[in-house]
């Protein structure tokens, strides 16, 4: 019997980018998205429920499709896009909710892989140059997302002590640049400014966004239990990414910095979330290579990274606006995936209609 | 809802002892690497090391802050100081491996400390190896300065961070186990070496299976001696260690005082490495083991010092 896999944040970058990746591996019956939007990427085998992550809900739908192994990528770890209370309500609570559905009892799971963040370390000076997995954080966490971070992943903990039965992944992601993913750093960048701490250019860690959804992919499929650190090779100062991106340096004071930022935040200059005030004065490295170690391979260096999203930015402004999008029409969807009149590939990792 | 968390995860069945602790090097291996290996390339990875992904980087910052054309500047500067102020000379600087990772191991003393630049600029000009440099992380958390000393091969003294320097990448690391104990002590107090941190530097190098290096300086006391300690609660308003009243402001005044070294002759011995003999990679070492051992590099060096003091005619002129 082939795999049953449900990908929660179906609408994020990650979860639709994930579970397409899924869809051209063989051995997998079902892949399953759940999401409170529509999947921003076009998907042909996977089933998209439009569905939040309360509670009643989610173990419902993992009552009733039997799957083995659930992709938690809905973690959010940008805190411009909402505020701090949707935020734990997304993250915390989210997270809660759904593992409380994968570990009820009966319950068919038997893999459980979370998309972490190494915001989970924090940013400190006391910080040690590179954390590897088993160093905890030095410093208690200091904004909401941080704290977010630092509960999801004891909840993790915790669903790992109470079901031994399941195999539990967390990969925690350094800051992720790519052509389509959009941060507060590839904002930045976008606008071609970098906000700088002035005397400070903190040494940063970038994982591009193919190698994310690889890593997520290797521990899926070959079920590699344990907590992974991904991030790309190497890390290189702040100055260097302005240079890389050829992005001009917006200098910031070391004292009062937020306040000095306030207003070119709210002009619309610069975005400089709180999380960043640290990591721009004291960056943040981890130890990649536990993940190695276990066969992944990157494609790209932190520094490869930065290049790999510069180039993209070149060639959108040299094609001139943004590419065509994809956008979900779910009676287009509905008709591709179940009207008998569509004549499907037959590919071995093809499944029925009404799977 | 704070909570401590998260140790290792993985289920039953997982493979959580196997990276649970550091790994084990067999000793051949652990010899074979540090010949084949040459100061900043760092360690191959995995088993068969994959093909070299592009990198496309524009400075050679390492992944400690420390870029080597920024120490060669640097150089330039401490050079003058080198030669020309404190006209440093060494003994025994065979004493220092030329391969392989060590911890150095010296006394401190002075306001400004002018101990670690010249000890680090006389290693790195004759023997071509990178020296960083390890201090109290409160420089990191200074703007410019943090900044500076980052890029000159300066690191926060995290246990972590001596350890992958030292035993992954086999560099040479300086270290002052009296810390600031010895950089705030009065003139009057020059040359007694003060209490050597807790042994954990011991620790370190055993952990990492490095020698102990140890360094005895002379001049860097009266490079910037200490008359007087203002209380310390200006310090602490101020955000610093300590906050001295040197004789060099009272030679120079105020501003260029705290600029400028007085123009001691500066000696330094290199002894012998002390090798520890025990097997590298402990979870721990016996806390007396540590202690003795730690002492007894006190000890050491304590006698060196007294025996340079007792052959120099002039603090000045050497």
């Amino acid at each position: 019997m082939g795999r049953r896999i449900l990908v929660t944040g179906l609408d994020s970058f990650w979860g639709a980018r994930f579970a397409a990746a899924l869809e051209t591996e063989s051995g997998i019956d079902t892949i399953l998205g759940m999401g409170t939007g529509a999947p921003p990427v076009a998907l042909e085998r996977t089933e998209y429920v439009k569905a939040d992550q309360s509670y009643s809900l989610v173990s419902r739908i993992v009552r009733a499709t039997a799957v083995d192994t659930i992709v938690h990528t809905f973690l959010v770890v940008d805190s411009t896009t909402m505020s701090s209370r949707k935020l734990h309500e997304a993250n915390v609570i989210g997270t809660m909710n759904l593992l409380a559905a994968a570990g009820a009892p009966g319950s068919s799971v038997r893999q459980l892989v979370v998309k972490s963040s190494t915001l989970y370390y924090g940013s400190s000076a006391r910080d040690p140059q590179c954390f590897s997995e088993e160093t905890g954080p030095v410093q208690r966490p200091r904004t909401s997302l941080e704290r977010g971070i630092a509960e999801v992943e004891a909840l993790v903990h915790d669903f790992w002590l109470d079901n031994p039965e399941v195999g539990v992944t967390v990969l925690r992601f350094a800051n992720v640049l790519g052509s389509d993913i959009s941060t507060p750093i590839t904002r930045n960048l976008g606008k071609g400014v970098l906000p700088v701490i002035a005397g400070f250019d903190p040494l940063m860690q970038f994982v591009e966004e193919g190698d994310v959804v690889r890593a997520l992919e290797m521990v899926t499929l070959r079920q590699l239990p344990g907590v992974y650190n991904v991030a790309g090779e190497g890390a290189l100062p702040w100055s260097e990414v302005a240079r890389i991106a050829g992005a001009r340096r917006l200098y910031l004071p070391p004292v009062m910095t937020s306040r000095f930022a306030a207003p070119l935040r709210r002009m619309g200059l610069i975005e400089l979330p709180s999380e960043y005030l640290d990591l721009l004065r004291f960056g943040r490295g981890v130890d990649n290579r536990k993940l190695v170690e276990r066969g992944f391979r990157y494609d790209f260096t932190s520094a490869g990274a930065v290049q790999s999203f510069t180039r993209a930015r070149r060639l959108r402004r040299a094609v001139g606006g943004s590419l065509p999008r994809y956008s979900y029409e779910a009676d287009v969807e509905a008709f591709f995936k179940h009207s008998p009149s569509v004549v499907r590939d037959p590919r071995p990792s093809g499944v029925g209609a009404d799977s | 809802m704070e909570r401590p968390i998260s140790g290792p995860l993985g289920g039953p069945g997982s493979d959580v002892s196997s990276d649970g602790g550091p790994e084990v090097a067999p000793v051949g291996e652990r010899e074979q690497r540090s010949s084949s290996l040459v100061a900043v390339i760092p360690p191959p990875i995995g088993p068969e090391a994959p093909e070299p992904l592009e990198d496309p980087r524009l400075s050679d910052v390492d992944r400690w802050g420390r870029s080597e054309s920024a120490r060669r500047t640097a150089r330039k500067l401490t050079g003058l100081y080198y030669r020309n102020w404190f006209r440093v000379e060494w003994e025994g600087m065979e004493n220092v491996p030329l391969e392989g990772g060590a911890l150095l191991v010296a006394n401190h003393a002075g306001a400004i400390p002018a101990d670690a630049p010249m000890i680090i600029h006389g290693i790195e000009e004759e023997l071509h190896r990178p020296v960083y440099g390890l201090a109290d992380y409160w420089f990191r958390s200074i703007p410019f300065v943090g900044l500076g000393w980052s890029r000159g091969g300066g690191v926060a003294a995290h246990p972590d961070n001596a350890h992958r320097l030292l035993g992954e990448e086999e560099q040479l690391v300086l270290v002052f186990p009296e810390g600031t104990k010895a950089t705030s002590k009065q003139y009057r107090d020059r040359y007694q070496l003060r209490r050597f941190g807790r042994g954990g530097f011991v620790e370190t190098a055993m952990r990492a299976g490095v020698p102990v290096v140890p360094i005895a300086v002379v001049g860097n006391e009266e490079a910037m001696p200490i008359v007087a300690r203002l209380p310390s609660g200006f310090a602490k308003a101020l955000g610093v260690p300590y906050l001295p009243l040197t004789l060099n402001h009272l030679v120079f005044g105020p501003v260029l005082g705290t600029l400028m070294w007085l123009p001691a002759k500066f000696r330094i011995r290199v002894l012998p490495p002390i090798h520890f003999d025990v097997e590298p990679d402990q979870e721990r070492y016996p806390r007396s083991r540590l202690i003795d051992e730690a002492e007894a590099i006190r000890q050491l060096l304590q006698e060196n010092l007294h025996d340079m003091l007792r052959n120099r005619r002039s603090p000045w002129l050497g």
